[in-house]
C-alpha cells in the first residue's frame, strides 16, 4: 500500500514530530527546572514550579524515546552514524536526564533535610540536559566536523537551548501560576526572551555561513519563498511577547496564556527552519533519508499501528492536559 | 595513551551494557506487579469505602512512583546503547527489532507516562471510578510493555518467522516473530517474577513497619495479601520454570548443559546441588549430585540422556557464571517459598507474626531482584557467544569507538547507579518510618479530612 518513497517520508516526518514535540514539551518543564530558585525562603516557589510540571514531565519525556525510537528503527544507520558521532555528549545528556528525574520524586519522599539538596540536582540535572541537546544540536548543525570552530559553536548553542527551554518555561509558568511567583516569571521570560532571541539570530546566520548547500536553499528561487518569511515572523512574535510581557500580568489574567503560544510558534518555526535546511539528509551532507530507511516491510508493519495509535495518544495527552487544567495547585499523592 | 591501560571496547561496552541493564530491570521488575496491587487497593476501596484500603494504597503509590521515575531514566539509557555500542545488531536485525521497540513506545509507553499523571495527583480531579480506571491503564500498560520487550527478547533467544537475505534478517510472518517459540514461557516467567518480587517487598516493607510498632490495619492487610500471593503464586513459578526450562532444553541445549554444568553426553544425569565447573580441564571439582535427578527433571525419565557442552564446542556459552546464577535462582526460590509458606501458616494460626520471622521477611524484601537478576544472567549469559541466536555474535555487533570513550562512560553510569540504588534503598525505609508516625483516620472520616501531619507527609 505504501511505497519505500513514500515511507521513507512518512517516517522523516514522524521523526520530524517527536522531535519537535519533546522539544517543546519537555522543554518547558526542563525550562521550569533551569529556573527553580534554590534560597530555602523560595521553598514554596520552588513547590508550586515543580507542581506545574507533576503530571506531564513523564510523559512528555517518552517524546524523546519516541524520536531517538523511530530515528533506531526507520534510519538505523543514521542513527548509528550520528550517536556515535554524539557518543559523550549524548550519555553525558542521559545523566541530566536521570538525575532530574529521579530528583523530582526524591525530593518529596526523601527526608526533608535533604530536600534542598534534591532541588540542587534538578536544577542542575534540567541545565546540563539542555546544554547538551543545544550542543548536540550544533554539533549535528556542523556536520559533525571536529574542528575549534565547531565545537565553539556547539557550546554557543547549547547556551541557546539552555535560554530557549528558560523561556519556554517562564512562559509557562506565567500561565500556570498566580500572584508573586507569576511577576517572578514573567520577569524571567523577559530575559530569557532576549538571551533565546540571540540564539536564534546566531544559529540563523551560522548555519547558511557553514553550510553551502543550506545557504543555496534559502536564497534561491523558489525555496526561498518558503524560508525567508520565517525570521520575520519570528521576529515579530519576540517583540509580540515582550510587549505583552511588560504589561502582565492584566486585569483578571487575560492573555496569560499568550506568551507559552508565542514561544510555541518560535519553537515550530525554528524547527521548521532548520529540518528544512536539512532535507532530504538526515545525516547532513552524508546520508539521505532513502540510503538510510530500514526494510519496507518492517515500516509498513509499524506504520499501521502508529496511525491507529498516534491519534489515541494525541487524544489522552489533551484529556490528561483538560484534566490538569487551569492554575496550579499543591500536588498531593491521593 | 590512555587505551593501553583500558580492556578493549568490546569488553568495556559489555560491562556497560551488563551494567545498564542489571540495574533498569530492578525498577520495571517491581512496578510491572506492584501497579496491579494499587489497582487492587484502590478497587477494593471503591467498593468497601473502608479507609485501610485507601492507606494501603496512598503508602504504595508513592513507593511506585519513586520506582517508576528510576526505571522510566534507566529505561532511556538502554534506549541509546543500542546505536552507540551495538551499531551491528540493528544493521542486522533492526528490520525486526525495530519494529517491536517501537511497539512498545506507542503502545505502552504513553499509556502508562500519561495515566500516571491521573493516577498520581488526579484523584480529586476525576471522578472516583475514572481514577481507578487510571490505576488499571497504568497497569495494563506496564505489562503491555514487558510483553513488546519479552517478545524482542525471546526472539533473540529463539529467532523465528524472518529470512536472510545479504546478511539481514528480514521479517515474513509477524505473528511467528512475536509468537516465537520461547516467548509464551519467558514472558510467563518474567511477569510471575514480577509479582512475587513485588509481594516480597510488599511484605518485607510491612513487616518493617510492624516490627517499629506501626499498630495500624493497613501494614497488617498488605502484609497478609503479600504473603498469600507468594504463596499462591511461587508454587506456579516453579511449574512455569520447569515448563521453560524444558522449552530451552529443545530450543538451546548448550544452555541448559550449561546450568547443568554437563560437560559430555550422558543418561542418567545427577543433579548438581554444588560444584564448580573448570572450563579448561573441562570438568568440574567438589560435586554435590544428587544421581538421575536432572535427567528426570528435565527429560521426565530417570534414564533420559541429556546433550552435553561437548557437542557444542565452541559455541556455547561461558559455563560457571550461568551454572552459578543458576543456583542462586533456583536456592533463592525455594527459600522463598519455605518462608512463604511458613509465614502463611503462622498468620492462619495467629494471625501474627513472630518477630523473628518478621526480620527475616524484612531482610528478604529484596530478594525477589536477586533472584530475578541471576534469572536474567542465566538466560542472556547462556546465549553467549551469541546476541541473536545463530544469527549473529556479540562480537559482530559491537562498536568500534575508542575505549577511553566506552570507558569514561561506563565509570559515569557505575557512579551514577551506585548513587541511585543507595538513595533509592534508603528512601524506601525513610518513607515506611515516616508513615509509622502518621495517625490512624477513624474510619468515620471521609478522605476530605486528613491531618495536618498527613498533609506534610503526603505532600510533594
Amino acid at each position: 500500500m505504501f511505497d519505500p518513497d513514500s515511507l521513507a517520508l512518512i517516517f522523516a516526518g514522524l521523526t520530524a514530530l517527536a522531535v519537535l514535540l519533546y522539544a517543546i514539551l519537555d522543554g518547558y518543564d526542563l525550562g521550569v527546572g533551569i529556573l527553580l530558585p534554590l534560597a530555602t525562603e523560595h521553598d514554596q516557589q520552588a513547590d508550586i514550579m515543580i507542581a506545574s510540571i507533576g503530571p506531564f514531565w513523564d510523559a512528555n519525556e517518552t517524546w524523546l524515546v519516541l524520536a531517538v525510537g523511530l530515528l533506531l528503527i526507520a534510519f538505523p544507520s543514521a542513527h548509528n552514524i550520528i550517536l556515535q558521532a554524539l557518543y559523550i555528549p549524548a550519555a553525558i545528556m542521559l545523566v541530566g536526564l536521570i538525575m532530574r528525574g529521579v530528583a523530582f520524586d526524591f525530593r518529596a519522599k526523601a527526608a526533608f533535610s535533604h530536600k534542598p539538596t534534591w532541588n540542587r540536582v534538578f536544577k542542575a540535572g534540567s541545565i546540563l540536559t539542555a546544554f547538551t541537546q543545544g550542543y548536540m544540536l550544533g554539533m549535528y548543525v556542523m556536520g559533525f566536523t571536529t574542528t575549534i570552530e565547531a565545537y565553539l559553536f556547539a557550546c554557543l548553542a547549547g547556551v541557546g537551548v539552555i535560554a530557549a527551554y528558560a523561556f519556554i518555561g517562564a512562559c509557562w509558568l506565567v500561565m500556570k501560576t498566580e500572584h508573586d511567583l507569576q511577576k517572578q516569571a514573567v520577569r524571567w521570560a523577559q530575559k530569557a526572551g532576549w538571551a533565546c532571541f540571540a540564539g536564534v539570530v546566531l544559529v540563523s546566520v551560522v548555519n547558511p555561513i557553514i553550510n553551502p548547500d543550506v545557504l543555496n536553499r534559502w536564497f534561491s528561487w523558489p525555496y526561498a519563498m518558503l524560508m525567508l518569511p520565517l525570521p520575520l515572523i519570528c521576529f515579530a512574535l519576540f517583540v509580540v511577547i515582550e510587549h505583552l510581557l511588560k504589561r502582565m500580568p492584566l486585569a483578571n489574567d487575560a492573555m496569560s496564556w499568550m506568551p507559552f503560544a508565542g514561544v510555541v510558534t518560535i519553537f515550530f518555526l525554528s524547527f521548521y527552519g532548520l529540518a528544512f535546511s536539512f532535507y532530504p539528509y538526515v545525516v547532513p551532507g552524508k546520508v539521505t533519508i532513502w540510503q538510510a530507511m530500514s526494510a519496507p516491510e518492517s515500516l509498513r508493519f509499524l506504520l499501521y499501528g502508529a496511525l491507529v495509535v498516534i491519534p489515541v495518544i494525541l487524544a489522552y495527552t489533551a484529556f490528561s492536559y483538560r484534566v490538569f487544567w487551569g492554575k496550579v495547585r499543591e500536588l498531593r499523592y491521593y | 595513551m590512555l587505551d593501553t591501560f583500558l580492556p578493549d571496547t568490546l569488553m568495556l561496552s559489555r560491562i556497560q551494557f551488563a551494567a545498564n541493564i542489571s540495574f533498569h530491570i530492578l525498577f520495571p521488575t517491581i512496578t510491572i506487579a506492584l501497579c496491579w496491587f494499587l489497582f487492587y487497593f484502590k478497587l477494593r476501596f471503591d467498593l468497601s469505602g473502608d479507609q485501610v484500603w485507601m492507606r494501603a494504597y496512598r503508602f504504595w503509590v508513592k513507593i511506585f512512583a519513586l520506582t517508576f521515575a528510576l526505571g522510566v531514566v534507566s529505561g532511556i539509557t538502554m534506549s541509546f546503547q543500542f546505536g552507540t555500542n551495538w551499531p551491528g545488531f540493528m544493521e542486522t536485525v533492526g528490520n525486526i527489532a525495530g519494529p517491536l521497540l517501537g511497539y512498545e513506545v506507542l503502545t505502552a509507553f504513553f499509556l502508562e507516562a500519561t495515566f500516571l499523571g491521573i493516577m498520581l495527583f488526579g484523584m480529586h480531579r476525576v471522578p472516583q471510578w475514572l481514577h481507578t480506571v487510571s490505576a488499571l491503564i497504568v497497569a495494563l500498560g506496564t505489562s503491555l510493555s514487558a510483553f513488546w520487550i519479552l517478545a524482542l527478547n525471546s526472539w533473540m533467544q529463539t529467532p523465528a518467522g524472518h529470512e536472510m537475505r545479504d546478511g539481514v534478517a528480514y521479517p515474513i510472518d509477524w505473528l511467528a516473530i512475536i509468537f516465537n517459540p520461547s516467548f509464551p514461557y519467558r514472558l510467563s516467567h518474567m511477569l510471575l517474577a514480577s509479582a512475587i518480587t513485588a509481594a516480597f517487598l510488599v511484605a518485607g516493607i510491612s513487616a518493617y513497619r510492624i516490627l517499629r510498632g506501626d499498630q495500624k490495619r493497613a501494614p497488617k492487610l498488605t502484609l497478609k495479601i503479600a504473603i498469600t500471593v507468594a504463596c499462591v503464586l511461587m508454587p506456579l513459578q516453579v511449574f512455569v520454570g520447569d515448563l521453560h526450562g524444558l522449552n530451552t532444553l529443545e530450543h538451546q541445549p548448550q544452555k541448559v548443559a550449561a546450568m547443568e554444568g554437563a560437560w559430555q553426553t550422558e543418561k542418567g544425569v545427577p543433579l548438581l546441588v554444588f560444584a564448580i565447573p573448570d572450563e579448561e580441564q573441562r570438568t568440574n571439582h567438589f560435586e554435590v549430585a544428587i544421581p538421575n535427578l536432572a535427567s528426570l527433571i528435565l527429560t521426565h525419565d530417570p534414564q533420559g540422556e541429556i546433550k552435553g557442552l561437548d557437542e557444542f564446542k565452541g559455541q556455547h556459552p561461558p559455563v560457571a557464571p550461568v551454572f552459578y546464577a543458576f543456583r542462586i535462582m533456583v536456592g533463592l526460590g525455594f527459600l522463598m517459598l519455605i518462608i512463604a509458606m511458613l509465614s502463611r501458616y503462622k498468620l492462619w494460626r495467629a494471625d501474627t507474626l513472630p518477630s523473628w520471622l518478621l526480620k527475616v521477611l524484612v531482610a528478604m524484601s529484596f530478594s525477589g531482584w536477586v533472584a530475578t537478576l541471576a534469572g536474567w544472567y542465566v538466560t542472556e549469559i547462556g546465549r553467549q557467544p551469541y546476541l541473536v541466536s545463530g544469527i549473529l555474535t556479540v562480537e559482530q555487533a559491537a562498536t568500534d569507538i575508542a575505549p577511553a570513550n566506552v570507558g569514561f562512560t561506563l565509570a559515569l553510569y557505575l557512579t551514577v547507579y551506585s548513587a541511585l540504588l543507595i538513595a533509592y534503598l534508603h528512601t524506601v525505609f525513610v518513607m515506611a518510618r515516616r508513615a509509622i508516625e502518621v495517625e490512624e483516620i477513624p474510619d468515620t472520616q471521609s478522605i476530605e479530612t486528613i491531618t495536618q501531619k498527613e498533609l506534610e507527609v503526603a505532600h510533594v
